[in-house]
């Protein structure tokens, strides 16, 4: 009789905990639905063609755009990419090509320990190597601070995607009797560059998505910047300032920025799916 | 290969271009990839000089001091260092469960064609910008933590300390849920990584002593604790350094109070909120000292991670891009 309950018992914990498993499915999906679903309905109400062409307007006047903070964060992303992309390719064709040896793999271990780097603190060096020396803040800061933070995504994906390229490709290069630089480039890249485009991607989504490197760096801007040596607007550092308003309008223009943040992220996700279908 | 200095020796001088060629090819990539492992080394040393003001003026007691008063000059950041490590760990008590949960349902119970779903999901939650998670906080999860969840708790569990006081919405209750749902992707996404890699006869040789399939899970589970630990170690360090949705919904007070429900501040949000404020040099010195403070520990934390989890998988990609 006892053993008889104790396995009902156990069948029934079992099926318990199993449940609970589904369950913590269903727990992780609704803060994402809700998430989308109140970016989407409070966000599409604010985006018309004036977001996207007007200035911000003073407080008080209603309407506007951030027509200023969209050309700003593409131009803080370029100016990131610019060091951030480089650099990170660079390290990870070394990672790839020669990288069998103890120091490449403390290259690889700090390049994933310098992912986990928050990117505030980025923000605090680009600070006091760019701003202090200058002692104003620019989109150049802004934009040494994001290629910072992109430099570990390059460099891993751009590692990840050559050695997914078959060892023969490279050995029948080198019996032809093309030196290993032009393999490299002329055979080993174009061969993995659809998962290369992908990593560059994650990495300017991400650069584009960040607001905390930016608050002291490229500050804001709520004209067009005149140069690139002065503070500079940006779509993430302007929903926030938006967001803690008291003012409606600017809570809805933050709303339509964070919805346009969102469908980058989602675009990007659907690309990188569809750049990496093919290889697997 | 054949070296290259040996071959330039008897080979045409064509040939002995492309081996400069190729080791310049070497050198220069050699170099930036050093310039990777450089940039923790120049990102450190730049704070640690930075920062001397502060360092020289309050040393340690910096860190064990509560007193945060720019306008006498008295900087401690132990209110910082408390609110950032009793946010990440409520992120940590709540996401954990669900986190390994969510590993256990795809290795386990789920059919393989949810795979590819699921990667996407947890692509997207982790690549939903921190100011969106903040925005959506701010306004949607702090009313409803307000008028629902911190009622509940108070009129059920009052009697606990940590549920003691008004349910003022914003604070650290808030802020560990916001991050709970922010390291819920990595969470689940190693733990499932690290599940997948239990050796099968571990679980055969449960299952053919008669266990139940879940007593046979717990054996996979316990087998693969060190890389479950790596996993939350991870998590752990996403949340510590996590910005902008904390400062939206914590409430920025300096203060250490035990109740949940009160508002407090982290490391990260107090250079959010008060760097471009700062106007003496002390006050700039002693934000950069915790951003020193908050990079060593992100470091270290990282660190072991990473340690904990590549020694378990072995291989080198699991968890990498995250």
């Amino acid at each position: 009789m006892e053993r008889t309950m104790f396995f009902h018992y156990r069948k029934f914990k079992n099926l318990f905990m199993y449940g609970l498993c589904m369950l913590s499915v269903g727990v992780a999906l609704v803060p994402l639905l809700l998430i989308f679903y109140h970016t989407i309905s409070l966000g599409v109400s604010a985006l018309n063609v004036d977001f996207f062409t007007q200035l911000p307007k003073p407080v008080g006047e209603s309407g506007g755009g951030l027509a200023n903070a969209i050309v700003g964060t593409l131009i803080l992303v370029g100016l990131g990419s610019i060091i951030g992309l480089p650099v990170g390719i660079l390290a990870g064709i070394y990672l790839s090509e020669f990288g069998n040896n103890k120091f490449a793999a403390a290259v690889r271990f700090m390049t994933d320990v310098l992912n986990g780097v928050p990117s505030i603190v980025t923000g605090v060096v680009a600070y006091t190597i760019v701003v202090l020396p200058m002692k104003h803040f620019s989109a150049y800061a802004g934009g040494f601070a994001l290629g910072i933070l992109m430099i570990p995504i390059v460099t891993r994906t751009t590692e990840e995607m050559l050695k997914t390229v078959p060892n023969s490709y490279r050995e029948a290069a080198l019996a032809l009797g093309i030196p290993q630089w032009k393999t490299t480039l002329r055979i080993v890249m174009p061969a993995a560059l659809g998962g290369i485009v992908t990593g560059v991607m994650l990495a300017i989504a991400r650069a584009a998505g960040e607001t905390a490197p930016l608050l002291f760096t490229a500050l804001n801007n709520r004209f067009w910047h005149t140069s690139l040596d002065q503070p500079i607007a940006s779509l993430t550092v302007f929903i926030y300032n938006y967001g803690v308003s008291p003012f409606e309008d600017w809570i809805a223009q933050a709303w339509a920025g964070a919805l346009i943040l969102i469908l980058l992220v989602l675009l990007l996700s659907i690309a990188v799916r569809f750049a990496t279908r093919q290889r697997y | 290969m054949v070296s290259s200095s040996r071959l330039e020796l008897t080979a045409e001088p064509k040939i002995a271009m492309q081996n400069f060629g190729d080791s310049l090819f070497k050198y220069l990539t050699t170099f930036f990839a050093a310039l990777v492992l450089l940039l923790i080394g120049v990102m450190a040393y730049e704070m640690y000089a930075t920062s001397s003001l502060s360092i020289e003026k309050f040393g340690w007691s910096f860190l064990t001091s509560s007193e945060w008063d720019p306008v006498m000059e008295q900087y401690g950041a132990l209110p910082f260092i408390y609110g950032t490590l009793v946010s990440s760990l409520l992120a940590l008590i709540l996401a954990l469960p669900v986190g390994v949960g969510i590993a256990v349902f795809l290795t386990e119970l789920a059919p393989p064609w949810l795979e590819r779903p699921f990667s996407f999901i947890v692509e997207l939650l982790a690549g939903i910008p921190s100011i969106v998670y903040g925005l959506w906080g701010f306004f949607v999860m702090v009313p409803w933590i307000r008028s629902s969840v911190e009622p509940f708790l108070s009129e059920n569990f009052g009697f606990i300390p940590l549920f003691e006081g008004a349910p003022y919405g914003v604070g650290m209750l808030a802020a560990g849920v916001i991050l709970s749902i922010m390291v819920l992707p990595i969470i689940a996404s190693i733990s499932r990584d690290v599940l997948n890699a239990v050796p099968v006869s571990q679980k055969e040789a449960a299952l053919a002593l008669g266990s139940t399939r879940w007593e046979a899970t717990r054996i996979a589970i316990s087998y693969s604790r060190s890389g479950i630990l790596g996993a939350t170690i991870l998590g752990l360090g996403r949340a510590l350094g996590e910005t902008m949705a904390v400062t939206m919904v914590i409430g920025n007070r300096p203060e250490i109070k035990l109740s949940l429900f009160e508002p407090g501040y982290t490391m990260a949000s107090v250079l959010a909120n008060e760097f471009t404020e700062a106007t003496s040099e002390m006050y700039i010195s002693a934000l950069i000292e915790i951003a020193l403070v908050l990079f060593i520990v992100a470091i270290l934390v990282n660190a072991i991670a990473r340690l904990l989890v590549w020694s378990f998988t072995r291989t080198s990609n699991v968890g990498g891009r995250l």
